[in-house]
């Protein structure tokens, strides 16, 4: 019951008056609500040019709010790529035909998808800087203390989505038709190289915007960094805030940046999702199968988004 | 493992967090529903209101929005939920309000896109029904849609629940003092000992998740409707 229009009639005269009404009377609570917020911010002198105008100089930018962007990407793009290579891997093992190695990966998967990112951080960050084996290893290794915040984000991110991803893969592969694997095996594939060349690559295309999604999710936590002092965009936001005294203005300018970034990629994974569909409509040949394919591809989709990225992390 | 658990008070750190996660969900759904009717509303403003709420939140993170609360809305714009006055406890109380407002606002944007895809499981024929007796918009919200659709999606509310207890986490970036918290006191003091303790707070939420989950299935299944 996707389609709007199934909830309510198509409104009439009398009908459409009181919708143009509820439409007003819910944009002027709205606008009450927020003129409320912004009097407030007025008394508190939030308006004050000062707070704002720091915006306009590049050293805003060049020494706080760019070098956290980069920071929060660095730690993103990072936990990424190896969450991919990782969660591809997992989705493999806990595939496999020996038994042992399905149950150690599953315990493995849900048990980092149980707990927090924001605990396996701190746990990494304390162990790489407090534990005195650790300790010994990072001065061998010639770490610092700011690689540890590093490692410890991203060993936290990757943990977790990790796990995620290799739920992702595996909805993808249990998408698929039965034929592809019994077509794989009758050409004398062996059930590894099944899943290997068959029918992982074709998870991983019908799985691209859950996987995307995933992205956001990874985004989101980097920012989780700002408790473990790992120095992203949060953190240096708030350096900002205290050197200017505009602590209200640069949050709501952090938020933004945030929101663009990842309102940016869930675009991108909607349009992925978009060519797909048309994709698979535009096969030729396609009949009743192609559609009832395309079916089981959307309610994998459906289900691995709902799981995960529609949760909140 | 167990003097560790008494010496730091853990189940007093555990149970903040479970304070934490109740308010917040019971806010949240309250919320969540709000914000879901207003995405289903004939009136396209309404829908533009709840579909912007959805998109700023769900991009923004959990981390920004807490220590928001903490830095702008109380300090800077002195929004306070408890009183002031003769209460030692004042800015552990706040913090906690504060955290709970966060966690509410974030979450309520999943809770809604949940009760949504409980609305998509809801055959056509229900609503057509219900306008064909004559119901309005609101009347086939109250009475057909809405309790098909709490129970259609009990389980993607379940998954947002889950999020949520293991988000309350996050609440130690404006100072409560809940297991994260303790998790980084307890290694401070025992760095020795950092696995086993990385265990006891992990399986303490693996403890508090897990019947979530099995109540969630459970429930589904029994709540589904019959079709």
């Amino acid at each position: 019951m996707s389609a709007q229009q199934v909830l309510f009639d198509i409104p009439g005269p009398k009908a459409r008056a009181r919708h143009l009404l509820y439409g007003v009377l819910g944009t002027l609570v709205l606008l009450g609500l927020l003129v409320l917020v912004l009097i407030r911010m007025a008394n508190r002198g939030q308006f004050e040019a000062a707070k704002w105008t720091p915006f306009l100089e590049s050293n805003t930018w060049t020494f706080y709010l760019l070098p956290g962007l980069l920071a929060t990407l660095q730690a993103a793009a990072v936990a990424v790529v190896l969450s991919m290579v990782f969660g591809i891997a997992l989705a493999m093992l806990r595939m496999s035909d020996l038994t042992p190695v399905r149950w150690a990966s599953g315990v493995f998967v849900e048990f980092f998808r149980a707990v927090p990112v924001l605990i396996m951080m701190i746990f990494t960050w304390q162990m790489l800087v407090k534990n005195p084996t650790m300790v010994r290893l990072m001065d061998t290794l010639g770490l610092t203390g700011a690689n540890a915040t590093f490692i410890a984000v991203v060993t936290g991110l990757v943990l977790y989505n990790a796990s995620v991803i290799c739920e992702i893969v595996r909805n993808g592969v249990g998408s698929l038709p039965g034929g592809q694997r019994e077509a794989g095996l009758s050409i004398g594939l062996s059930s590894a190289q099944v899943r290997r060349s068959i029918l992982v690559p074709q998870a991983l295309t019908s799985m691209l915007p859950a996987l995307i999604s995933q992205i956001v999710v990874i985004t989101k936590d980097s920012a989780l960094g700002y408790i473990i002092t790992y120095p992203e965009l949060l953190s240096r936001t708030r350096q900002l805030g205290s050197a200017n005294a505009n602590t209200l203005a640069a949050y709501l300018v952090a938020a933004v940046i945030f929101i663009l970034i990842n309102y940016a990629i869930t675009k991108l994974a909607e349009w992925i999702e978009g060519r797909q569909r048309r994709k698979r409509r535009g096969t030729p040949g396609g009949g009743a199968t192609t559609q009832d394919e395309e079916q089981a591809g959307q309610r994998a989709v459906g289900a691995a988004l709902g799981a995960q990225a529609r949760a909140g992390g | 493992m167990l003097e560790l658990i008494e010496q730091f008070n853990v189940l007093g750190a555990f149970w903040l967090n479970i304070r934490l996660a109740a308010v917040s969900f019971v806010l949240a759904m309250v919320v969540g529903t709000v914000v879901a009717i207003l995405r289903l509303a004939p009136v396209s403003v309404l829908n533009w209101f709840g579909a912007t709420y959805v998109t700023l939140l769900r991009n923004t993170p959990l981390t920004l929005i807490i220590v928001f609360a903490n830095l702008g809305l109380w300090l800077q714009l002195g929004i306070e939920f408890v009183p002031r006055e003769n209460n030692p406890n004042f800015i552990l109380e706040n913090n906690f309000w504060l955290a709970v407002l966060g966690l509410t606002v974030y979450h309520a944007a999943f809770i809604c896109e949940a009760i949504r895809s409980g609305v998509n499981t809801i055959p056509v024929g229900q609503s057509e029904a219900a306008r064909s007796i004559g119901l309005g918009f609101g009347q086939s919200l109250r009475e057909v849609i809405l309790p098909q659709a709490f129970r259609g999606g009990i389980t993607p509310i379940g998954n947002v629940l889950i999020a949520l207890i293991k988000n309350t986490t996050v609440a130690v970036a404006i100072g409560n003092r809940e297991i994260a918290y303790q998790m980084r006191n307890m290694m401070e003091f025992r760095p020795d000992a950092g696995i086993l303790i990385f265990l006891i707070v992990a399986i303490g939420f693996v403890i508090l998740t897990l019947p979530v989950g099995l109540g969630t299935s459970w429930l589904s299944a029994k709540l589904a409707v019959k079709r």
